[in-house]
This record gives structure tokens, sequence and C-alpha cells, in this order.
């Protein structure tokens, strides 16, 4: 489909008009639903990039330009754009990177290592059950708004996952490397798990106010309160399905510990 | 007023003081490109909103070719030995847990109870981005009690910092980039022209397959996306407003709900979503870069599944 002719308008934005797409793609569908596919180009390379392993911040960068280029954006165009959301979207990385110097300083002097001590110590503890109780506070605080009680750089990292090491090792006296890292994995899984499936269960949550206002745009006015309620029942499926994993977690140490 | 813009400053000064370190740090194999990539971060912070747009975006795509090729890389921090962390472990005991315990207290003391808390005839915090400046406090409070506990300086948290910064290394910038190419598609319209090929080419006269479609879309649309925000706008508007609530009458509520925690088993599934699935294996130190992706699947398919069967049971619903 070439031949596409595109106009930036008075206020700057882009118009979009595309002859050839329109007239082989909609099958005789009036001119005025015409829809410009240019913009997909960025979704492909992004899939191209994924296939290709290439690695994630080029291929980021590389459909930032195919999508500005596609929109015939001159360069200092495309740069604008980028610049301009580059800033806008600033306060993104803050959850990450402010809390790093306290949860480092901790490190420094033993976090971890107490951590480990002390879920060693406590006998009924295994690996799956103690990340079950956490993907229950991790979901009910989420539920109630606080989102922030986890997290990787916060929790996971500096406290949850050495406690889920520490118990399969109280529990086989040594672990594999491999099951290490299955059990590291499945932690940062439960505390994503927690988060997501909690969070929109909680009225005041952004998702929520994107869903109301994409509604409201269209005509269609919802209850936010009605939006949570409904979520209820995917966040319970969702609790069920991931303690069952977790239990075959322990499963798998068990076996493990067994094979020794 | 305690403003998100103060907290720009200082991540800011942190980034410059990490540049520096780095460009000093003779252990380092790519020490100039390191320091390079932190100090056009720190520009970026420090005086972000007076750059010309174009100079932000010229800078975002620098500091995308430096990570992108291996130009962030660790140094030395001068870490104790095991040995030494175990006796200070020994030592300190459960006090270690209060500093970090710390972070996620007061920024929940921040967000609900100080939320109307007036100084002045002025809210103490600003109530637009109340969580990130309560989180802000939150983790100065936390260096102070962490650095008085240790009997350390704010300059040793500094080294902590860049140690744990650098160990991510470009799994830090991801998610920002993300941001931006998300920010990027909806100005060019990427969301119109989803919603147009889904409705054009595929058949929704079977309410099944309509709302079967329209989970895993969401699902879809969000692995390709990194996203679920994205993904929401296009899908909704391409089939569950035209189709589900307007051919079979669907529940908005319900349509929107669980529409959206299709595309949260979406976000399970793909590296895309860089700050849930590869910074933590960053974090963790896994050798497999997927290692967390893999073991959110099993718990994400057979969500989705369980999403369309509520989904198609519950739409008939009375608001």
């Amino acid at each position: 489909m070439g031949g596409a002719l595109i106009l930036p308008d008075a206020a700057g934005r882009i118009g979009y008009y595309c002859p050839a797409a329109a007239a082989a793609s909609f099958k005789g569908e009036s001119m005025q639903a015409a829809v410009n596919l240019w913009p997909l180009i960025g979704v492909a390379v992004i899939i191209i990039g994924f296939v290709l392993r290439a690695h994630p911040v080029l291929v980021v960068v590389a459909a930032c330009a195919a999508t500005g280029l596609a929109a015939a954006m001159p360069m200092e165009a495309i740069l604008d754009s980028l610049g301009a959301a580059f800033i806008k979207t600033r306060n993104l990385p803050m959850i990450l990177l402010l809390p790093l110097a306290a949860i480092g300083l901790l490190e420094r002097f033993g976090l971890k290592e107490h951590a480990q001590n002390s879920i060693a110590k406590v006998r009924a503890a295994t690996a799956g059950r103690l990340l079950i109780v956490y993907l229950f506070v991790r979901e009910v605080s989420a539920a109630f708004g606080l989102t922030s009680l986890g997290g990787h750089a916060s929790m996971v990292r500096p406290l949850v996952a050495p406690m889920a090491e520490g118990a399969a090792v109280a529990q086989n006296g040594s672990i594999s490397d491999k099951l290490r890292y299955r059990i590291r994995a499945m932690t940062a899984a439960t505390d994503n798990v927690g988060l997501f499936f909690g969070e929109d269960v909680f009225v005041a949550f952004g998702a929520i106010v994107l869903m109301q206002t994409i509604l409201n745009a269209e005509g269609i006015a919802v209850d936010p309160l009605h939006i949570a309620m409904w979520g209820i029942p995917t966040a319970i499926t969702a609790f069920i399905i991931h303690a069952w994993h977790l239990r075959r977690l322990d499963a798998e140490i068990r076996r493990e510990g067994g094979a020794k | 007023m305690i403003k998100l813009e103060h907290f720009y400053v200082v991540l800011g000064v942190m980034l410059a003081i990490a540049a520096v370190m780095s460009l000093r740090d003779r252990h380092n194999r790519r020490r100039y490109s390191t320091a390079l990539f932190w100090a056009l971060y720190a520009v970026v912070y420090l005086i972000g909103e007076r750059l010309l747009p174009a100079v932000a975006g010229a800078i975002m795509v620098a500091m995308a070719l430096i990570a992108g090729f291996g130009g962030v890389s660790m140094g030395q921090y001068g870490s104790l030995s095991k040995e030494e962390r175990v006796s200070s472990a020994q030592r300190l005991g459960h006090k270690l847990f209060i500093p970090a315990m710390i972070i996620p207290v007061v920024t929940m003391i921040g967000a609900t109870v100080l939320s109307d808390v007036q100084i002045g005839g002025t809210l103490l915090l600003e109530p637009k981005h109340l969580t990130i400046v309560s989180l802000g406090c939150a983790s100065l409070l936390a260096v102070a009690a962490a650095c008085w506990l240790t009997r350390s300086t704010p300059v040793q948290g500094m080294r902590e910092w860049r140690r744990l910064a650098e160990s991510m290394g470009w799994a830090v910038v991801l998610p920002h980039m993300l941001a931006v190419l998300g920010l990027l598609f909806a100005e060019a319209g990427v969301g119109k022209a989803v919603a147009h090929i889904t409705t054009t080419y595929i058949g929704l006269d079977s309410k099944f397959v309509a709302v079967a479609v329209f989970c895993i879309g969401m699902a879809l649309f969000t692995i390709i996306m990194g996203n679920g925000f994205a993904a929401f706008p296009v899908i909704a508007g391409g089939i569950g407003i035209p189709v589900l609530i307007g051919v079979y009458g669907a529940n908005p509520a319900v349509m929107a709900a669980i529409g959206m925690f299709s595309a949260y088993c979406g976000t399970l599934m793909t590296p895309m979503a860089a700050n849930f699935n590869i910074v933590p294996v960053a974090l963790l130190e896994l050798p497999d870069k997927n290692a967390v992706i893999k073991a959110q699947i099993p718990t994400a398919l057979p969500l989705l599944v369980a999403n369309i069967f509520l989904l198609y049971f519950l739409m008939d619903q009375k608001p």
C-alpha cells in the first residue's frame, strides 16, 4: 500500500490520507472510514526485534524512529516528540530509583544474611507457604490501595527472596543453583501476581480512573465502585491458581531434598 | 508544600554524584560511557523542563545507544566480605529491618493520613503526585535511619546506590523509554489501526467468540506494548464497546474490569513490561533473562481462560 500522502496541519499535528490503503483493504466501505495503517510499522518493528532477540532498549528506539518516519515526520519533529514525552514521564523511574540508597546500605551491613537467618529459625516455614502468605498480604494490601507495601527493589530483593531461599536451604541442607534461581523467579512472580490482581480492586487506582474516562468519552456512564467490584471474581481466581503453583514449588523442593 | 519537582532535583543530584563516582572508578572497564550515561540522566532530572524538546530527545537517543551497546558496566564498590556482613547482621539483628520497613510504612502514612494535612494554609504534600512524593520522603527518612543505625555516611549510601543501579544497568531506563514509545504510538494512531483490523477480519457473530477475541486481544496487545493501559483503550474501543456492549448488551463495568485483568495476564507474559519482568531478573541476579516470565506463564494462561468464562457468564448482570 504505497502512495500515502501525509500533511501536517496548521497546528503542527500530522493529518493522514492514505488512498491506496483505503482502496485496497476496506472492501467497499465508505471512504470516510479511512484508517491509516502506516503507524503499525512501529508495532512490526517491535515484533521483529522480539523475534530476533535484539537488545530491548535498541528495539524501543528503532520502533520510535520507525513510527515517526512512517508518519513522515522530519528528524527534528521526531526528536521533539520523543523529548517532550521523555520529560513528561520522568516520574516513572522514581519508584525504582529512590529507595535504592537505603536498601544498598542495609545490604552492606547484612540485611539479606539476617533475613535468611531469621527464616531459617522458623521450622514450620517452607518457601511455598511463605510465598502464599506473601501473595495474600500483597494482594489484599494492594486492594486497599497500599501498592507500596511490596516491590522488587524494596521488598523482593532484600527480604522475600532471601527468606524463601533460606527456608528451602533450612529444609534440604543445601539447594542446587537451578532450584535457587527457580525460587527467586517465583518470588518475583508472586509479587507481580499479588500486585496486578489486587490493585484493580481498589477504587482510586489509576486503571479504574482510565477505564471510567474511556467509557465516559463513548457516552457510557459507569460507577468506579462497580468496576472495582467486578474485578473481585478474577482476583480470587488469580490467588487460587497462583497459590496452587506455590504448593507445587514446595513439592519440587521436597523432591530435590529426597533425591540427595 | 513538598512537591514532585523537589524529588526530581534529589534524584538529579544523586545521578550527578553517581556520574562523578563512576568516572573515578578505575576498576570499571567502561567508566567513561558509564559516567556519561548517569550524567545525561542527571541533566534530564535537574534541568529537564528547561531543555528544548529536541535536545531532550537527543539525550534519550544517546542514552539508549550507550545502554544498548553495553556502555553501562559495573565497577568496584568496596563491599564488605561475607564474614563481615554475617557478623554485622548478628550485631544489628532485627534492627536492620527498621529502615527497610520505613519505606512502605511512611509511604502509606503519607498517602493516607497526611494527604489532607495543611501547614500555614497549604497542603504538606502535593496532592497530584501523592504516592511518589510520599515515597520520596520515605526513602530519604530510610537513608537517614540506615546511616544512623550502621554509623555510615550518606556518601556510603551513594556508593551502595551506584552498586545497585549499575548492577541493573540498562534495565534502569527501559520502563521510562517504553512509556515514551506508548505516547508516540498514541500520537501516531496505532490504536485505531489495530482496532480497525480486528473488527474487519475476525467474525464476531457468536457471543462466545466475541468475548474470547476481546480477552485474548487485550492480552496479545499488552504482550506487544508491554502495558495494559495502552491495550485497554484500543481493544475496548474496537471490540468491547461496539460489539460486547453494542450488540450483546454487556454490563460496561463487567466488560471493563475483566477486560483490564485480561490485559494484565498479557503483562505477566511479556519482556516489554520491563519493570515487572526484566528488572527483577537483574535485581535477583538470575542467569535466564526470561526466568520471571517462565514462572508466570503457568498462572497467566489458565487465568486468561478463566477470564473468558467469567466475562461470558457475568456480562449479562444488571448494572
